[in-house]
């Protein structure tokens, strides 16, 4: 039986009469009056949005100035879309990017001495309309694989599907939503290093030890037409032309291998179209443009960038010192979910895909008006290197310096905002896209940070490690927004659903994990 | 068997013969036709005995020749399969060439040799109970509490360490021996078990690093 508490004493009684009904002040709270500033608010192409306005020192969060430039725009409420804002110091060359608590305060800091006639740009980035909840729980633990898993991705077109490649020469693919086997991919005779899906979900490529690449058919299981064989050792990594470029009716298929060279297969026949050689080394990570370009990463130390119809280098960056292990893109996120977004809206016809991807594409890529799809590689030597091959050339954009030990994998936000990188020290850094500042360190983790992935909004983080857990994270505060113990052993794969519903990861237990909210 | 170094002992004390090197040298030179004439003439058990010793010695000189060859090799080490399934961004990367391991192997030993007097641990190793704690004799009380341990070596212990009551302290770690800080980030002193716990370690070893002089390094041990 519980203890019942006794009644309050008559002191107690008193007391709380007292508490309620004298009321409190809140004069203090209210910072009678802070003076006021002029908001000039521009977009992320410097564009001015609306006209200057006045604004109140007192009232002025991010909030309310999201809400009031929403109102000026003209939107509805059910319209309003978020904004951060960037706060350009007037003046100087500063740019603040975390919007502060106290805005006086900070104006001060950085010698605005009269603020209240000055007036202060603020640039507004629009912030995903959705909002994805961070996985708390583990939905499923689907045994299947005999062997480590080395790879998983989620299809483009919902969570409810997963690929995960294994150390015992298949690949499967799990309904993630009932917790169960869909098909094994049976086939490879060599550990499946890869899959990828192709960005309208229709076929999956898995690359492996055997030397070979393979699609399959996602539907029935089905090996769709032969192997792809041609390389000479093992295939590490593959990446599918974007959507909007597909021609002749038919995708295509980089791959990279250990052997220093990277194939470009036509999917529908297996022909090589291209063999880009010119590495030294085993290429280790390839990537493939929405304008067109490869990138190819290799442990020769050299990046590489290939035009994809000619099959010609177009840049060598030689900057790093060390091997390079992962690329990645600003537009990774759009290139890999093609036409789908989070309006589940599918054009019906052909060419409405293609625009929509396209569009999709020029959105998410365009930096003041130019589209410039930028790159970030991430290698042993500790450092990331933000490149911007179409406008820059073989200059680096930023050195990206901070971590302390070798540099496994590298994320751009799919809003194309912020960098994740995840560490052999331990850590995942972020970092600021724009210029390469860094802005946050992740600590949790007690062993190596092996992968990352970001939520579809950019809000969150996954992080699998050695130490046997998955951690996810508010990028913009840098806290540990959940601690995902489960796994039993490393994790070597981990993947964020491109709607958002589910983490998916596996690792050296065998079990492929669902984690979901 | 002997006690102690007694012949580096006496030739501190007296010196070597003054053709201590030319014997030597005359010795080991005639080491060949020693082993020569001993294999031709030895019989019955002691020659079977000699034969074996010497089958053993030819073995081990093969296989030394063998790893020194190839530490020579130049360029990448044949390709070999590594036994338990890896992701691809682990490929390549834990597996040293065995010329590596075995010019490691002859740092070490070397390293060995030269911290043979050094304090306290000459690099981390495993160390068994017996060597770490010993019981409490003093005290009558304690006496009878089989259960109480001096910790014998350097422990590291968290920045807010404060004894237990005397009553339940089952691990003495005497004031000289506790150090507060670590030559490593501390959260290296941590593992994460199955249930996502992280469990910190309770002590660690202290290695003779003349780099890090004056500090604390540390090695988690579970």
């Amino acid at each position: 039986m519980a203890t019942v508490l006794p009644p309050p004493s008559k002191r107690q009684r008193r007391e709380e009469i007292e508490r309620t009904q004298t009321q409190q002040d809140v004069a203090p709270l209210l910072s009678a009056d802070l003076g006021s500033f002029k908001a000039n608010f521009v977009d992320s192409d410097g564009n001015q949005m609306a006209d200057v306005i006045e604004i109140n020192f007192a009232d002025a969060t991010e909030k309310n100035i999201s809400s009031l430039l929403n109102t000026l725009l003209g939107r509805d409420r059910e319209d309003f879309t978020p904004y951060r804002f960037r706060i350009h110091i007037p003046g100087k060359d500063v740019i603040i990017d975390q919007y502060p608590t106290d805005l006086l305060a900070l104006l001060q800091k950085h010698g605005v001495t009269n603020p209240f006639e000055t007036t202060i740009t603020l640039s507004a980035e629009p912030q995903a309309v959705f909002k994805v909840q961070a996985v708390s729980r583990l939905a499923h633990r689907i045994p299947g694989h005999g062997q480590p898993i080395l790879a998983c991705q989620f299809s483009p077109i919902s969570s409810s599907r997963l690929a995960t490649g294994s150390g015992d020469n298949t690949a499967r693919i799990w309904d993630t939503d009932s917790g169960t086997p869909k098909h094994t991919l049976k086939g490879h005779t060599g550990w499946v290093l890869g899959v990828s899906w192709s960005p309208d979900g229709q076929r999956l490529a898995t690359c492996s030890m055997d030397k070979t690449v393979r699609i399959w058919d996602p539907e029935t299981g089905k090996p769709f037409g032969q192997d792809f064989k041609g390389h000479a050792k093992w295939v590490l990594a593959v990446a599918w032309e974007p959507y909007h470029l597909w021609r002749d009716g038919t995708a295509r298929l980089a791959s990279a291998s250990k052997d220093g060279t990277c194939r470009i297969w036509v999917v529908n026949s297996g022909r090589t179209e291209h063999v880009l050689s010119g590495h030294k080394g085993s290429v280790s990570c390839v990537r493939w443009g929405g304008t067109g370009m490869i990138y190819t990463g290799s442990h020769d130390k050299s990046v590489r960038v290939w035009d994809a119809v000619k099959g010609t280098l177009v840049h060598n960056f030689t900057a790093h010192g060390h091997w390079v292990n992962h690329l990645a893109l600003s537009s990774d996120h759009v290139l890999r979910t093609g036409y789908f977004d989070h309006t589940k809206e599918v054009p019906d016809t052909e060419e409405g895909k293609r625009a929509k991807a396209r569009e999709r594409f020029e959105k998410a890529a365009k930096i003041q008006g130019k589209v410039a799809e930028r790159l970030v590689s991430a290698s042993d030597d500790f450092t990331m290197y933000l490149w911007d091959p179409t406008n820059n050339g073989n200059k680096p954009v930023a050195r990206l310096l901070g971590h302390q030990n070798k540099v496994n994998q590298v994320q751009f936000s799919p809003d194309g905002t912020l960098i994740a990188s995840a560490g052999w020290d331990n850590s995942t850094k972020l970092w600021n896209a724009r210029d390469g500042k860094f802005l946050k360190n992740l600590r949790g983790h007690v062993a190596p940070v092996y992968q990352c992935a970001w939520s579809a909004d950019s809000r969150l983080i996954v992080t699998g490690s050695k130490d046997c857990t998955l951690k996810v994270w508010n990028a913009r505060s840098g806290n540990l927004a959940m601690d995902l113990p489960g796994h039993e052993d490393e994790v070597y794969a981990v993947d964020w659903a491109a709607d958002g519903k589910m983490v998916g990861s596996g690792g050296k237990d065998k079990a492929v994990r669902t984690w979901r909210n | 068997m002997p006690q102690n170094e007694y012949i580096e002992r006496h030739r501190k004390l007296h010196g070597k013969r003054l053709d201590a090197e030319e014997r030597a040298r005359k010795r080991a030179a005639r080491e060949g036709h020693k082993q020569s004439e001993n294999a031709q003439n030895l019989r019955g058990l002691r020659a079977k005995l000699y034969a074996k010793q010497r089958h053993a010695q030819k073995i081990q000189m093969r296989k030394t020749i063998k790893q020194h060859e190839e530490r020579n090799v130049k360029g990448a080490p044949a390709e070999k399969e590594p036994s338990d399934p890896i992701p691809a961004y682990l490929l390549d990367r834990a597996n040293p060439t065995t010329a590596k391991a075995l010019s490691s192997q002859i740092k070490n030993k070397r390293a060995e040799k030269a911290a043979r007097f050094s304090v306290p641990i000459p690099k981390v190793k495993g160390i068994s109970e017996e060597e770490l704690f010993k019981v409490v004799k003093t005290g009558k009380k304690t006496q009878k509490k089989g259960w109480k341990r001096v910790v014998t070596k350097p422990t590291f212990v968290g920045p807010d360490f404060t004894r237990r009551p005397v009553k339940y302290e089952r691990f003495i770690r005497p004031m000289g021996l506790r150090y507060k800080k670590a030559n490593v980030n501390v959260s290296d002193l941590g593992i994460v078990t199955a249930s996502g716990k992280i469990a910190w370690g309770r002590y660690a070893q202290i290695t003779n690093n003349p780099e890090n002089d004056g500090c604390l390094n540390a090695v988690l041990l579970v």
